[in-house]
């Protein structure tokens, strides 16, 4: 009996470990791949700035951002809630999985911008046969503000700027790494260049950088954050550095990204040169993007 | 015994067949929306001698009809970074290699899927044509089996369970 059960053990065992052989066969004949690294961000905002995300192929994404009033305005106002909040409504889509176009209008009172742009991903972090450490997107932004038209320069008895004084460009490279699949970091230099402003406290040419990270608590969850340094202040800026931190809520088709921040801009050129909270005296705002995605054109 | 089984070991390396063209579909019927997904990369070797056989299936190649389904697959599903191959091993029991044609057979082994390993009995069909062979299966998957968790927060629109083809087409090595 102790013999068969040896003979039967040991064939068992033989017979696994054949397996295991044909296993390790199977894994050598194959070609090693590139394996990219993708989902360095959920979306492609981080808090007010944008991430090196792009949309899928045939992918529209709808963004939909609010930023509600100073958070220390107290109670009476539940805490800046009851404010009228800055808008901005986006649309972005994916022309490939690397390209993508997008488009969004910003509003607050009589602050209004337009903002078009361009994003394509020049290079994809990986691992496998061929290795890259990050991966980098360019963004080339073109925003335009519409106010005052010429009703509103007659009626307030101000200047009807010039198309070409309402236009700025802005050019942003983002530089991400996905450190693990709970931790990644993001940095950007960024060029803003504004075709009119007033030189007593602005300047035409603007260079920040921005950093930006994720941690991801859950499947769904994550704290993220941004800070942008502006690089040559102009002397007399009343403006300030835009920081931001929020949570990252991930509910299938729809993220929602719930923020504090000491900026109204939601498009970069407003980010760089007019953020005008100043976080030491609680200058913070209460804000949100929701982004829903639809999917256009199937992939197959 | 030991020595017959050496010998045959050894005369089993001439009896291997290897995967020459790989299909495995997933069907999840669900409340709000049915997803397929197809994978066209897999690998597998059979060795005919001795049952044996071995499958590799690279998660991150299975592709949808949306861009974001792939997204979730991977990411929330499957934790692909963390799990990126789901592997079959096991042995072909009641193939008949000197029958041409079709046969049933049954596939029974070890399934690993999301670092999850389960022991499984797959019926399904072999097909044996002119020295190339097609292994041919269909059957259910619960995610509860392998710790494939639905997000709390994601919409309830993927099914508990998922049908999975599997068509293998094979040529000697």
């Amino acid at each position: 009996m102790k013999k068969i059960f040896t003979i039967v053990f040991f064939l068992t065992a033989l017979s696994l470990c054949a397996q295991d052989d044909l296993m390790k066969e199977l894994e050598h004949s194959q070609k090693p791949e590139t394996n990219y690294i993708t989902q360095t961000f959920k979306g492609t905002r981080i808090i007010n700035g944008q991430s090196v995300e792009t949309k899928g192929k045939g992918e529209l994404e709808f963004i939909f951002s609010h930023r509600f009033d100073y958070v220390n305005t107290g109670s009476y106002q539940v805490w800046g809630l009851d404010g009228y909040p800055a808008v901005r409504l986006g649309l972005e889509y994916g022309i490939t999985d690397r390209l993508g176009v997008g488009i969004g209008r910003n509003f607050y009172y009589d602050n209004k911008m337009e903002d078009l742009y361009l994003r394509y991903k020049i290079a994809r972090q990986s691992t496998g046969a061929k290795n890259f450490p990050v991966t980098i997107t360019g963004i080339g932004t073109l925003t335009y503000q519409p106010y005052p038209n010429a009703k509103d320069a007659a009626n307030n008895n101000i200047p009807n700027p010039s198309t070409n004084d309402r236009l700025a460009y802005v050019a942003e490279l983002m530089i991400a790494r996905k450190f693990s699949s709970k931790f990644s970091a993001q940095i950007a230099p960024i060029f803003v260049h504004r075709n009119a402003v007033d030189k007593t406290f602005e300047n035409n040419d603007d260079i920040a950088v921005s950093f930006a990270g994720r941690f991801k608590f859950t499947r769904s969850l994550s704290l993220i954050g941004e800070y942008y340094s502006r690089m040559n202040v102009h002397a007399n800026s009343p403006y300030y550095n835009s920081a931001g931190v929020g949570l990252d809520i991930e509910t299938g088709g729809h993220v929602f990204q719930l923020l504090f921040t000491n900026s109204l801009g939601m498009n970069p050129n407003t980010i760089v040169t007019k953020t005008e909270g100043n976080i030491n005296n609680g200058d913070i705002r209460f804000g949100f993007n929701i982004s829903r995605t639809f999917q256009l054109s199937k992939r197959k | 015994m030991i020595l017959v089984g050496i010998v045959v070991a050894f005369l089993a390396h001439a009896q291997k067949f290897t995967s020459e063209k790989t299909y495995i579909k997933f069907f999840s019927d669900a409340a709000i929306e049915d997803i397929t997904a197809e994978n066209a990369k897999s690998s597998s070797i059979f060795n005919v001698s001795t049952g044996d056989v071995v499958f590799s299936i690279p998660i991150k190649e299975f592709e949808f009809e949306k861009s974001l389904m792939k997204e979730h697959f991977n990411e929330k599903y499957m934790e692909t970074e963390q799990f990126p191959k789901s592997t079959f091993q096991g042995k072909i029991s009641g193939y008949q290699p000197s029958v041409v044609g079709e046969q049933k057979a049954t596939a029974i082994g070890k399934l690993t899927i999301h670092g999850e390993t389960q022991d499984v009995q797959i019926p399904g069909t072999m097909i044996n044509s002119n020295g190339v062979l097609t292994m041919k299966a269909k059957f259910i998957v619960k995610l509860v089996d392998y710790k494939i968790k639905i997000p709390q927060l994601l919409w309830k629109n993927i099914a508990e369970e998922v049908e999975v083809t599997v068509e293998f087409n094979y040529k000697p090595l």
